[in-house]
Parts: structure tokens; sequence; C-alpha cells
């Protein structure tokens, strides 16, 4: 600095010599981090496609494998994050306006929201590390040549999905999956008798109509030779499956037949094996869309440190705040992305 | 490029300091729309309910993008670079997915076939 100083008298010291004006730096420092950002967008962008994708072909996969996700940690966390979103674009007009104290109290809640965040990813993932849903080969769903590679895992996962959908959708899903898992061989017997046994087991009046919906509907084809069996995964399972092939593999007569119960949910025995074979693509786009994500705010809060520890040196005023104002658009499209990824995968529908 | 530079010269000298109540009133709205988009799900639309999903992550975007990223006061090439990025990723995706959709059917046929059978 002292070396630009020497030549220019009333030189900015934050000027670099090859710009001409204080403004003309910062307007090309925004538009250097908004070309980054865009790269950031297509580099999501990538992991969008992949969900579009599989979304696409398999959405009866997706309805299944969400339930294993937390819709209210998942609100929680964007809640977090729109709040430090906010406080950091208060911390920007504060160092616009050179309120130091309050650009540093502002960061100091940004960085605990970062933090916030983080220890509710930390709560998520533990969970599903726990229940053997974590991301790779071992994954309890995670199949190759179908057959599932983890079977001894299996069983326990399906419990925590089964848990998991009674806590998101509520008891009529989890009745549902229940029958389907623990009393396969007489809810065949029943099928092929057409008989609404489910009103037998004395579910409340709307789950005994869902069910019983969804059984005349199933009614309509002999039942399979063999039941599913979590263990032997070749076999076809009894349940709705033979409704989405009936259609050419669309999904939309059973979920339309869910919906007009007001509940469109599929269940482990609903899906073909082929559906069970991938529903471990669902964790893995999970953990790679929302790993890279957290990633990204791991990174939002090195920088952010960094800015707070800037700020703390009073180096932020009116004529300079270029680095808190690149940060903050870095911070707001890490809250971006979540935006679109909160409703993406948890609240698949 | 130069030339772009020295026209974002043009805007005032003054940081444009975004005013606190635009900014909690951005605060609020994204958290309107946070329950908004949850509980959407409280209710089935059948297939409406990823498009609902999706339009309020976009308004909610929109809101993020053009007040707490300030694109709405800044030079318009800034957002212009955000907008064609969106365009290329949704151009990305719509290839993907026309492509994939059109060939499924093929992957998806040894299940049909074999459940076929077993169901008639």
């Amino acid at each position: 600095m002292t070396t630009i100083d020497a030549h220019h008298d009333h030189h900015d010291p934050n000027l670099a010599h090859h710009f001409d004006t204080p403004e003309q730096q910062f307007s090309s420092a925004k538009l250097g981090m908004w070309v980054f950002l865009a790269t950031e967008i297509l580099m999501f962008g990538g992991l969008f496609c992949a969900y579009a994708v599989y979304r696409g072909t398999h959405p009866e996969v997706f309805l299944y494998a969400h339930h294993f996700l937390d819709t209210f940690w998942g609100a929680f966390n964007t809640v977090v994050l729109i709040a430090s979103s906010f406080t950091m674009a208060w911390g920007v007009r504060a160092a616009q306006l050179g309120q130091r104290g309050l650009l540093i109290l502002l960061l100091v809640l940004t960085l605990l929201g970062g933090f916030g965040f983080m220890i509710v990813k930390t709560i998520e993932y533990s969970a599903k590390w726990e229940h053997a849903t974590f991301v790779g080969p071992i994954n309890a769903f995670y199949s190759m040549d179908g057959s599932f590679t983890n079977e001894d895992k299996l069983h326990h996962a399906l419990e925590y999905g089964e848990k998991k959908m009674h806590k998101k959708i509520g008891h009529v899903a989890a009745a549902d999956a229940a029958i389907g898992l623990q009393d396969t061989t007489a809810e065949v017997m029943h099928l092929e008798e057409g008989d609404h046994a489910v009103s037998a087991r004395e579910q409340a009046e709307q789950e005994s109509q869902l069910i019983a919906e969804v059984e005349s509907a199933a009614n309509d084809r002999p039942a399979p030779p063999e039941h599913s069996d979590i263990s032997r995964p070749q076999v076809a399972p009894a349940g709705l499956s033979e409704l989405f092939q009936d259609v050419g593999g669309q999904p939309e007569p059973f979920v339309a037949v869910a919906a007009a119960q007001g509940h469109a949910v599929v269940t482990w025995d609903m899906l073909t094996d082929r559906g069970k074979s991938l529903v471990s693509q669902f964790f893995q786009i999970y953990f790679m869309m929302t790993g890279l994500h957290g990633i990204h705010v791991l990174i939002g809060m090195a920088l952010i440190a960094w800015i707070l520890y800037r700020a703390l040196l009073g180096q932020f005023g009116p004529k300079y705040y270029t680095p808190v104002d690149l940060v903050g658009l870095y911070w707001h499209l890490v809250d971006l992305i979540w935006i679109f990824l909160f409703p993406l995968l948890y609240l698949i529908h | 490029m130069s030339q772009t530079i020295h026209a974002a010269d043009d805007s005032p000298h003054e940081p444009h300091a975004m005013p606190l109540r635009v900014l909690f009133g951005v605060f609020v709205i994204l958290l309107l729309l946070t329950f908004a988009t949850v509980a959407v799900t409280w209710v089935d639309l059948g297939g409406l309910n990823v498009w609902v999903a999706l339009i309020v992550a976009v308004v909610k975007a929109a809101f993020v993008g053009l007040y707490f990223m300030h694109l709405r006061y800044d030079n318009p090439f800034n957002g212009l670079i955000l907008v064609f990025s969106l365009a290329f990723v949704a151009l990305f995706i719509g290839f993907a997915l026309i492509d994939s959709i059109e060939y499924q059917p093929a992957f998806d046929e040894p299940a049909i076939v074999e459940l076929g059978n077993a169901g008639g």
C-alpha cells in the first residue's frame, strides 16, 4: 500500500492501480462475483438434472423414499437460512452506512445461523447413519444386479421408514405399511377372497375407506402367485405395483385413487421390484445435493468469519464494503439453492 | 468489456443502502411463503402440488434475488447473468428429461414382462 501511496498522493488504499475509480472497481468485482455465482448455479444444475430425470421416470420411488426425511427439520433449516440471509443483507446495509458495531453484531448472527443449519444437518445425517440410510453402498437399499447388497440391514431401514412415514403423513400410511410388512400372507388371502379385511382391524373410518378403495382396485386382477418378501426382492410383490404396470408403468391411476382420499401415499409394498431397487438412488441424490449445499454453507461460514475479522479491524465503511457485499451474495445464493432443495426433497407429494 | 464497466459508473456514487423497511418486509414475506409451501402439502392437489411448490420457490428466489441480492437496483447486466445461467440449466434439464422419459420404457420393460406374466 505504501508503494502505491508513494506514486499517488491522494490514493485510496483500497483502490487497485488498474482501476480508475472505486465505483469501477466495485462494479467489476460484483460482475466477477455474478459470473462465479452463475457457474455455481450450473454446477448445482447437474444435480437438479439428475433429480429431475430420476423423479420424472420413477415418481413413485421418490414418493416412497422422501418419507425418510423429516419435514420439521427441513422447514426449521429453511427458516434459519432465510433469517441468516436477512441478517446478512442488513449487514451489507450496516457496512454501507458505516455502522461498525451493528455490522459486527449482524455478521455474528449470520454466522450463528450457519452453525444452526449445520447442527440440524448433523442431526439429520446422524439419523440416516444410524438407520442404514446413509450415502453410498452402505445404504440398506443399495442394490446391484437386481438384489440388495445389505439385506441384513433392510428390515431395520424399512421399520425406520415406516416410523417416519407415520410421523409425516399420519397413521393411514403407517397402518397400510404395517399390513404389508407384518401380515402379508393374510393380506393376499383377503385380496383373493375380495374380503375387505381391513375393516376388521378396527381402523378408523377414513383409513379403512382408503384401504378398501385400494383393495377393490387391486382385486381387478388375480393375486400374484407368491407374495413379496423383503429377503427375496426378486419375487413380484402383492399390492398396487401391478396397477402401475397395467398402464405402461405410469403411476397416475394409483395416485389418483389415493388422492381421491386425500392421501397420496406410496408404501414399500406398492413398489415394483424395479422400484425397490431404485430407492437407494433417492438417498444418493439427497446426499449429493444436500452434501454439496452443506459444503457451500461451510465455505460461506468461513468467508463470513473472515469478513467478521476484518470488520473487527474496522476495515469497512461507506467507501469500501466490497468484500461484505460479495460474501453476502454468496451467502444469499446458498439460501437460494436451499429454497429449491427443501420443497423438492422434503415435500414430495 | 471495459465499456460495460464504464457504463456501470453511471450509477450514483453514494452506495445504495436497502431501506430497513424493505429488508424486514422481504424477510416476513419469505417466512410466510415458507409456511405456505409446507401448508400446501397438507392439501392434496394431485399433480399440481409439485408445481405449486416450485412456483412458491421461484417467488421466494425472486424476492431474495431482487432485494437481498440487490439486483433490482444493480447494473442489469448482473441480473442478466443470473437469468442466462437459469435459462441454460432449464435447457439442460429440459432436454435431458425429454430424452430420458422417451427411452425409459425400454429400461423398465423387463420388470413389466415379469409382472405382466404374474398379474395377467
